[in-house]
C-alpha cells in the first residue's frame, strides 16, 4: 500500500523492517503475546459463562431429564440431592451458582454424566479426547500443507491449466463431510474392502505401543482423515491462490526477479511467505469448521472420540457431559489458535518489530 | 518491449487494488454504466449496486440459486406425490419413469422428498442468514464507526464467536428444545454464524470512516443514522453481499448436518433429513438413488453460492480477475509471466503483440 508512512523520521537512520529485526535479534514480542493472552482468557471466560447460562435460560436441565429418565422412581428428596450435586439448586441465587460453578471448574470437576452411569464427565472425556485430537491434528496439518502448497503453485502459474483445480476443490469443499464419509465407506470399505468402515481398532487387538496396534489405528483412521482433508482442502487452496495473485503484483516480487533470483526462491521465499500470513490468520475460522467436521465424521465412522460421545450425550439429554465436551473443545481450539499465533509471529517480523 | 500504459484494456486497476475499500469506491465506474448519469434515480442506483453480480460467475451462481428457489416455491406442482405418502407395495425401487429417483424403505418417492426438502433448506437457510446478517451489520458497522473501548469490546465479542467452534454449540443449543420450531432452528444457525460478517464489516467501516465524504457529511451536521444508512451502507453493499452468501453456505451445511445427526426434528423435511433416514435404514451402499441426489443437491447449492462469492471477490479485487487473463494473453504471444529476464523481441513480433499487451510485471 502507498502513502501511509509518516516521513518525519529519516528512513536511512531507521532502516527497513528487515534491518530493524536483524538489529533486534530474536526479541520476544511481549506486547503481541500479552494482547493475545488477554483475548484468549476473555474467550475462555465467555465460553464458560455461556456454558453456565445456556441450560439455565433454556428449558432443559440435567436433573429434569434425569428425573424423566428414571420415570418417577426417584423421590423429591433425591431430586433435591441431585440438584445440589449438579449445582442446579433453584433456591440458591444465580450469582452463587455461578461462583460454585467456577469453583467446581477450577478443581477440575466438570460434573457427573448421567448417560455413563454417573461417572465423572472428566473421565469420559479424557478417554475420548486423544482420538479426536489425533484425527483433527493430523487432518488439519496435512490439509493445510497440501492446500497452501497447491494454492501457491496455482497462483504462481496463473492462467495455466492448473486453474482448473480451483473449481474442483471448491466443489469438494461444499460437499458435506458426513456425506462424503458415507460415500467413502460405501466405495472403499464395503465395495472394495481396502479400509475398515468404522471404529478406531478391531475389538480383539490389545491397545499398546506395538506394530500391530499402530498399523490397526492407521488403517482405521485413513478414511476419516482422507475425508476431512479432501473437504477442507478447497478453502486453503482458494485463499492461498487469491493471496498469491495479489502478492505477485507487488513491487518487491518484480525487484527480486529483476535481481535475477531463481524462480523457486522468488516463489517460496518471497511470494509464498507473504501470501501465507492471511492463511494463518484465517486459521481461527477454519479450525472451528474442521473440528465440527471431525465431530460428524466420528459419528459416521463410529470413531470413539469426542464426536461420538457428543452424539450419545445429545441422544441421552446428558447436559453435563455436553457442556463438558463443549468446554474441552473450546480449550482445544484456543490452544490451536495459540500455536497459529506462534507460527505467525515467527513468519512475520512486523509482530516483533512493533515492540520498539 | 515497452507498451504504452494507456493501451491497457478495460480492466481498470485502481491504485492499491489489493485494498477492497478502494475498489468499492471506484466500483460504480468501470462495471456499471460507463458514463456518469446526469442525475441519480432509484433505478440507476439499483443497477449500479447490482453490478457486482454482472459477471459470468456470479450470474451462473444466481441462476442455480434461482432454480432452487423456484423449485422450493412451486414444490407442490413439481413433486409428483406427497413426500410422506407411503406405498408399501413399492419399497426400495430403483429409479424408473414412475419414480424418477426411486423409493425409500417405506415406498416414499425420493424425488418428491428432494423437491420438498429444497423448501426446508432454503426457508431455514434464508431465515438464518437474514438474522445473522442483520446482527453482523448492526455489530460490525457500529464497531467500525465508534472508537475506543466500545469499538474494541464489540470487536472482541465477534472474535469470541469466531473462535468458538460453531457445530458443537449448535448441537447443544438445538438439543435444549424438545421439538424446536423452524424459526428456532434458524435462530440457532444465525446465532453461531454472524461473527465473520461483523468482522469484515467493521474493518471496512473503519476505513470508510475517515474518507472525505464521510467527514464532509459529519461537518454538514448530518445525523448519525443518516451517515450510516445513506452514506456508508451503499459502499458496504459488496461486503454485505459477500458475507451474506458465505453465511448462507455455512447455514445450509449446518442445517443439513444437524438434520443428519437427528438433533432437529425429522418433521422438518430437508436434504439432511433424507440422508438421516437413508443412514438409519442401511441405504449405504446399495440404494444409491436414496442418498446420492441429496448430497449432490447440497454440494450444488454450495457451488452456486461460492460462484456468487467468486464473482463479488473479482469485482472487489480486480487483480483476481486480470491476473489469469494477463498471463494467458502473454502466453499467447510466447511470453512467460514468471520469466525474470526481459526478452529482446524483433520489431515484427512486437508489432504483432501490439495493442492488447498490458504492463506485465516481468516484461
Amino acid at each position: 500500500m502507498s502513502a501511509d508512512s509518516q516521513t518525519t523520521i529519516d528512513p536511512t537512520l531507521v532502516g527497513t523492517t528487515a534491518t530493524g529485526t536483524d538489529r533486534q535479534g530474536s526479541r520476544v514480542p511481549w506486547r503481541f503475546i500479552g494482547g493475545r493472552a488477554v483475548f484468549y482468557l476473555f474467550t475462555l471466560w465467555a465460553a464458560i459463562t455461556m456454558n453456565f447460562f445456556l441450560p439455565r435460560l433454556l428449558k432443559g436441565d440435567a436433573v429434569d431429564s434425569f428425573m424423566a429418565r428414571s420415570q418417577g422412581q426417584l423421590t423429591p428428596a433425591a431430586e433435591k440431592a441431585l440438584r445440589a450435586l449438579f449445582g442446579l439448586d433453584k433456591s440458591v441465587p444465580l450469582w452463587e451458582q455461578y461462583l460454585n460453578y467456577w469453583n467446581m471448574l477450577l478443581h477440575g470437576n466438570l460434573g457427573v454424566s448421567i448417560s455413563t452411569g454417573l461417572a465423572p464427565v472428566g473421565d469420559a472425556i479424557a478417554s475420548a479426547l486423544p482420538w479426536t485430537l489425533g484425527l483433527v491434528g493430523v487432518a488439519t496439518i496435512i490439509s493445510f500443507l497440501i492446500g497452501t502448497g497447491l494454492g501457491a503453485v496455482i497462483g504462481w502459474r496463473r492462467g495455466s491449466r492448473l486453474d482448473a483445480f480451483v473449481p474442483v476443490t471448491t466443489f469438494l469443499g461444499t460437499v458435506p463431510y458426513f456425506w462424503l464419509g458415507l460415500i467413502f465407506i460405501a466405495i472403499f470399505s464395503t465395495a472394495l474392502g481396502w479400509f475398515p468402515a468404522g471404529h478406531a481398532y478391531e475389538i480383539g487387538v490389545e491397545p499398546g505401543w506395538n506394530g500391530d496396534f499402530i498399523s490397526e489405528v492407521v488403517s482405521h483412521a485413513a478414511l476419516p482423515v482422507a475425508t476431512i482433508v479432501i473437504v477442507s482442502l478447497g478453502g486453503w487452496v482458494l485463499g492461498m491462490r487469491n493471496m498469491m495473485l495479489t502478492v505477485l503484483d507487488e513491487d518487491y516480487i518484480t525487484v527480486a526477479q529483476a535481481k535475477g533470483m531463481p524462480n523457486q526462491r522468488v516463489l517460496w521465499k518471497y511470494a509464498a511467505r507473504n501470501a501465507v500470513l492471511p492463511q494463518i490468520q484465517s486459521f481461527a475460522l477454519a479450525i472451528g469448521f474442521i473440528v465440527g467436521g471431525t465431530l460428524v465424521m466420528e459419528m459416521v465412522f463410529s470413531y470413539p472420540g469426542i464426536g461420538l460421545l457428543l452424539l450419545n450425550a445429545t441422544n441421552a439429554k446428558d447436559y453435563a457431559l455436553m457442556q463438558g465436551i463443549f468446554l474441552v473443545l473450546v480449550l482445544a481450539v484456543l490452544v490451536a489458535n495459540i500455536l497459529a499465533d506462534v507460527a505467525y509471529a515467527i513468519l512475520d517480523p512486523r509482530t516483533r518489530q512493533t515492540e520498539a | 518491449m515497452n507498451t504504452p500504459a494507456e493501451k491497457t484494456p478495460a480492466t481498470v486497476q485502481p491504485v492499491g487494488a489489493g485494498a477492497p475499500e478502494t475498489a468499492v469506491i471506484l466500483a460504480t465506474g468501470p462495471e456499471g454504466s460507463t458514463e456518469r448519469a446526469p442525475e441519480k434515480t432509484f433505478w440507476s442506483q439499483l443497477k449500479a449496486s447490482m453490478a457486482m453480480f454482472g459477471n459470468a460467475k456470479s450470474a451462473t451462481g444466481l441462476i442455480i440459486l434461482g432454480v432452487f428457489a423456484l423449485v422450493a416455491i412451486f414444490a407442490p406442482w413439481i413433486a409428483p406425490t406427497d413426500p410422506n405418502s407411503q406405498n408399501l407395495n413399492d419399497t426400495l425401487q430403483p429409479p424408473s419413469l414412475h419414480h424418477l429417483l426411486g423409493t425409500t424403505h417405506i415406498g416414499q418417492d425420493v424425488f418428491s422428498q428432494l423437491v420438498y426438502g429444497t423448501r426446508g433448506v432454503l426457508v431455514v437457510g434464508f431465515l438464518a442468514t437474514i438474522m445473522a446478517t442483520v446482527v453482523a451489520i448492526a455489530v460490525g458497522v457500529t464497531a467500525g464507526y465508534l472508537r475506543g473501548w466500545r469499538s474494541e469490546s464489540l470487536s472482541a465479542l465477534s472474535n469470541v464467536f469466531l473462535v468458538i467452534p460453531g457445530l458443537p454449540l449448535m448441537i447443544i443449543v438445538a438439543s435444549q428444545f424438545q421439538d424446536p420450531p423452524l424459526w428456532v432452528v434458524a435462530a440457532v444457525l444465525g446465532f453461531t454464524g454472524w461473527a465473520w460478517g461483523a468482522r469484515v464489516l467493521r474493518a471496512q467501516t473503519m476505513s470508510l470512516r475517515n474518507r472525505d465524504f464521510i467527514q464532509a457529511a459529519r461537518a454538514n451536521g448530518e445525523p448519525l443514522h443518516r451517515i450510516i444508512l445513506v452514506e456508508m451502507l451503499p459502499n458496504l453493499m459488496a461486503i454485505i453481499a459477500s458475507s451474506f452468501v458465505g453465511t448462507m453456505t455455512a447455514a445450509v451445511l449446518g442445517l443439513t448436518t444437524l438434520a443428519f445427526i437427528g438433533v432437529i426434528p425429522v418433521s422438518n423435511l430437508n436434504w439432511g433429513t433424507i440422508l438421516f433416514w437413508a443412514q438409519q435404514n442401511n441405504a449405504f451402499p446399495d440404494y444409491w438413488w436414496w442418498y446420492v441426489p441429496a448430497g449432490l443437491c447440497i454440494a450444488l447449492l454450495g457451488v452456486a453460492l461460492s460462484l456468487i462469492n467468486f464473482g463479488i471477490d473479482e469485482y472487489v479485487n480486480p487483480r483476481l480477475r486480470s491476473a489469469g487473463e494477463r498471463a494467458r494473453s502473454m502466453k499467447r504471444r510466447g511470453l512467460n509471466i514468471n520469466a525474470s529476464v526481459t526478452q529482446v523481441r524483433t520489431a515484427q513480433a512486437a508489432a504483432a503483440a501490439g495493442g492488447a499487451a498490458s504492463e506485465g510485471d516481468a516484461v
